[in-house]
């Protein structure tokens, strides 16, 4: 990508020649090109500015800010529960695993903590929201690339897994369910056996994009040896998730952090790729999601009976004190600073979002690489903008 | 259809205006079918969906409804664009679709011009597109369509000559460029003696066959080879300027061409209008149905390429075409040659 | 991990606190670049979580108490009245603090799995500190994110500018005087619906009433 070779740079004169005989007004030094904010490859309204040197980039910048909603200030005039709506919406497809990291912050604050039931409910949400967000990816890099049909299997298996949480929590995109100390509401019954159903589908989903994308010949051609990012420089840019397990760090939160979720009690797999390329991002993410329906089924077999939330005050008031809480979130790391004075709502929260460090490394990443591969490049980071901008 | 039969029904103009009717009402009817029963029902069923219902049983008439639709659209034109080559661009694009059209036989005489070179005449219109696109791209005043019309230009140059280069083993085996001829020599052939079928060149000539769908793929700018219209990239590439029915002009354009390719290549490949056992005026009627039958196989082909695969990058895409095809072809030139001077 | 901080920066140290599983250190500002590169070298701090700052200014307007005590009297408030002194009111967190604005990053060695959370005062009319670019490359994006939503000035990055927010925009809006205007154009409404269902929990009564409210924002 960056390595030219000879083949490519007489290609590129060649091109130069033919551009220079049509009556071209263009600057010859390059064509600055906009993509977005209303383009199709970008997941939302983020804003590249490429410069091109034929179809080269020579220099690239994204602008994002489109959506920002001011998250950090709102959450400032709201209450506990008022700022669990909100965050849902930061990832809209990971919608539950926003609300986790928060609530874990508030729960420490308090020093209370959530009834073992609801740690293994949330676990399966926050498992099933990983599912949601990554299979859409998978679909999605198909289509970045060219590949209409793996999309609509996408999201044909998607609608079943949101099918389950609109069951349980009244919302397919943002269940709003986690509170302090626990869940809303137990499952609703039947539930359980369903979503056995649904995990055996997602395992063949999974199965069904790996022969039809991934073993594609000229899929590998567009992603192999693209974008690769160095594990140093990755972290270094606060890369998280599966973009930096997909250069080589074996690093999982849910593994590596003593949370008080329930993944400590299954058997499971960290998932990581040498390469550090587009391909090795979208497998990575492929096993995840296979990962993520075993977790599930795991924790469906061994849910423990009791109650759903623990004891908490009618008017919840955090006591003061500072925390930190991160997860592993379908895009990456996500956490949140909990700053709190002692009052009903938080006194600043620091949202820590996994996106905006994964696009911070685009600058560095794009340049030398064509314009399809740009777009390849993109689709592999995978980004929500949501996230990005908050 | 009597005046093809012989009958001099008097004035050339009579039979030259019918024969443009024919062609003007082929191309869409062309399109219509390629379009409807490949882009939308085929894919949509590809992709566990149903595809448009609503307009017409099943959805039939949902093209029908398009067109209309495109025609009544106001015809805008963007600022800074040069108007004339703007609107000369989808001319010019669907002129050589419809010159295509005058060489494919359907029948033993049913057949607008039966050209002695007929199938160098098919290719050779076939690339004046590629002039169309290049106009679109740089009449449109816009850097996406300019991006993708030389994008565009680079790969429809590049896949002629697999194109030309895989009916060559063809016109070899038959010994004639006409098409009428070529569906004569696969009627009256035999293969290993057993004259039951005539013998289909797709059985010889089955590397060419191969090339020949690639290259049409190519010609046609599907997936895999995309590039210029590269959907999630440059949102249209040189059509993005398009509106109305000058957009409509590139959409017939383009299905009219794939029901050419896929005829000219039943027409080579598979035998065209010849069943065996069947003579004279019977194979005038059956003929074009049989045709009808043979394009939707090799059209099936090409639109099922077109779901599955990924795109190819530019240079990956020319590399291809450079490094494998155009070899593999003169390869299969010369084993044709070889083959038919020794049997 | 204290101890070796401590070991380098000497009286750089201003406090440090454990908050949980957590270690918060604050430093000097003058230290703040030093301290990153202490923690790249010395504590295999390779990941750069994030960096950002807080206001700790209290300002009645902008606090969640104001609002929900609709009936019962009067407004409940911590601190001052609307024109808090530097010096008085401000109440600090963990690690302590001086100043009204503090800059704090996160860091984390994927190696050790630890992190480290670090502060700095920064002065509040000219809130300066080194840039962390020339250390994490991806302190880039976060500090002109700071830049803009609080005015801190960063030595040494290569152009700050804005991340989010529109090129003409007035103000730094993570400032706490900087007003959240849709409050001011349209007071809270408070809680609505806040008759409790017949036999129902009280905590569920009032997180349902809590998220109806919400949603009516």
């Amino acid at each position: 990508m960056a390595v030219t070779t000879d083949w490519q740079k007489s290609a590129y004169i060649a091109g130069q020649a033919a551009d220079a005989r049509v009556n071209v007004e263009l600057e010859t030094e390059g064509m600055t090109l906009n993509l977005g904010p209303q383009h199709p490859a970008t997941h939302g309204t983020l804003r590249i500015v490429v410069r091109l040197d034929g179809e080269q980039v020579v220099w690239a910048e994204p602008i994002c800010g489109y959506m920002h909603r001011g998250y950090e200030k709102l959450c400032e005039v709201r209450t506990y529960p008022q700022v669990t709506t909100l965050i849902n919406r930061i990832d809209w497809l990971g919608h539950f695993a926003n609300e986790v990291p928060f609530i874990l912050a508030a729960e420490q604050l308090m020093g209370i903590e959530a009834p073992p039931r609801a740690q293994w409910i949330r676990t399966i949400f926050f498992e099933m929201a990983r599912i949601a967000n990554v299979s859409l990816f998978l679909g999605d890099m198909g289509i970045q690339l060219g590949a209409i049909t793996p999309v609509f299997y996408a999201f044909r298996d998607r609608e079943y897994v949101l099918n389950l949480m609109e069951a349980a929590t009244g919302g397919r995109f943002h269940p709003n369910f986690d509170r302090l100390g626990g869940l809303k509401e137990d499952l609703p019954r039947g539930w359980v056996d369903e979503c056995h159903g649904v995990m055996a589908r997602v395992i063949s989903f999974c199965q069904e994009m790996e022969d039809l994308l991934m073993g594609n010949e000229i899929f590998q051609t567009r992603t192999r040896g693209i974008g690769v990012i160095p594990a140093a420089v990755g972290l270094e840019y606060g890369l998280s998730g599966a973009n930096i397990r997909a250069s080589g760090v074996d690093w999982d939160l849910r593994r590596d952090e003593d949370s008080p979720l329930a993944w400590k009690h299954c058997d499971w797999k960290v998932w990581t790729h040498p390469d550090g390329d587009s391909y090795a991002r979208y497998w990575v993410r492929l096993q995840e999601t296979r990962e993520a329906a075993k977790i599930i089924t795991q924790l469906l077999d061994g849910l423990p009976s009791g109650s759903i939330q623990a004891k908490v005050p009618r008017i919840i008031k955090v006591p003061a004190g500072e925390a930190w809480c991160h997860t592993e979130n379908p895009l990456g790391e996500m956490g949140y600073y909990v700053v709190s004075k002692g009052g009903r709502g938080p006194f600043r929260v620091k949202i820590r979002s996994a996106s905006f460090n994964n696009i911070s490394i685009v600058p560095w990443l794009l340049r030398g690489v064509y314009v399809p591969d740009v777009i390849t490049i993109l689709a592999s980071l995978y980004f929500i903008l949501g996230d990005i901008d908050r | 259809m009597p005046l093809m039969l012989g009958v001099d029904f008097g004035a050339y103009w009579a039979t030259t205006l019918l024969k443009v009717v024919v062609v003007l009402g082929l191309i869409p009817a062309g399109a219509i079918i390629l379009g409807y029963v490949f882009l939308l029902k085929m894919m949509s069923h590809m992709q566990s969906r149903l595809g448009p219902m609503e307009a017409g049983p099943h959805g039939s008439l949902q093209l029908v409804a398009d067109g209309l639709k495109f025609i009544q659209k106001e015809d805008i034109f963007p600022e800074r664009s040069d108007r004339f080559v703007f609107a000369a661009a989808p001319i010019v694009v669907l002129m050589s679709t419809f010159l295509l059209y005058i060489v494919i036989p359907a029948g033993p005489r049913l057949i607008i011009e039966d050209l002695d070179t007929g199938i160098f005449f098919a290719l050779a219109v076939s690339s004046l597109s590629v002039l169309g696109i290049l106009m679109a791209g740089w009449a449109s005043a816009n850097k996406y369509s300019l991006i993708g019309a030389l994008r565009a230009a680079g790969q429809l140059i590049a896949y002629e000559l697999p194109l030309v280069l895989a009916v060559v083993g063809v016109v070899i085996q038959a010994g004639t460029m006409s098409l009428q001829g070529i569906v004569m020599a696969q009627a009256d052939g035999e293969i290993f003696g057993v004259g039951l079928i005539g013998n289909p060149f797709i059985f010889t000539q089955f590397i060419g066959f191969a090339l020949f769908l690639i290259a049409a793929q190519a010609e046609l700018t599907q997936a895999p080879f995309d590039m210029p219209v590269a959907e999630s990239e440059l949102v249209a590439g040189y059509m993005t300027e398009y509106t109305g029915f000058r957009f409509l002009f590139f959409f017939m354009g383009e299905f009219g061409t794939a029901f050419a390719f896929s005829a000219i290549g039943a027409t080579l490949f598979l035998g065209g209008w010849y069943v065996p056992g069947v003579e004279g005026t019977l194979a005038d009627v059956l003929g074009p149905l049989v045709l009808g039958a043979k394009i939707m196989l090799v059209a099936f082909f090409i639109f099922w390429f077109r779901f599955s695969y990924p795109r190819l990058r530019e240079d990956q895409l020319q590399a291809f075409a450079w490094k494998l095809l155009i070899p593999l072809s003169l390869l299969n030139i010369a084993a044709t040659g070889v083959l038919k001077v020794v049997f | 991990m204290l101890e070796v901080l401590r070991r380098e920066l000497g009286g750089g140290i201003l406090g440090s606190e454990i908050t949980g599983s957590d270690l918060c250190v604050r430093v000097d500002r003058t230290m703040w670049r030093r301290l990153a590169e202490l923690c790249r070298d010395e504590l295999d701090m390779d990941y750069f979580c994030f960096l950002s700052g807080i206001d700790w200014m209290v300002n009645p307007a902008m606090s969640g108490e104001k609002v929900w005590e609709p009936e019962g009297g009067g407004v409940v408030m911590e601190g001052d009245e609307a024109e808090p002194e530097p010096a008085a009111g401000i109440q600090t967190g963990a690690a302590g603090g001086d100043t009204r604005f503090q800059v704090f990053a996160r860091l984390y060695s994927t190696t050790e799995k630890r992190g480290l959370t670090l502060k700095a005062d920064l002065d509040e009319t000219d809130p300066r500190v080194e840039s962390w670019v020339g250390v994490y490359r991806g302190a880039d994006w976060h500090e002109r994110e700071a830049w803009e939503m609080y005015g801190f000035d960063f030595d040494g990055h290569p152009r700050l500018r804005h991340m989010y927010l529109p090129g003409e925009f007035e103000g730094h809006p993570l400032r706490k005087d900087f007003p959240l205007l849709s409050r001011e154009v349209k007071p809270w409404p408070g809680l609505v619906d806040v008759e409790p269902m017949p036999g129902e929990e009280a905590e569920v009564d009032d997180s349902v009433a809590a998220a109806g409210a919400g949603a009516d924002s």
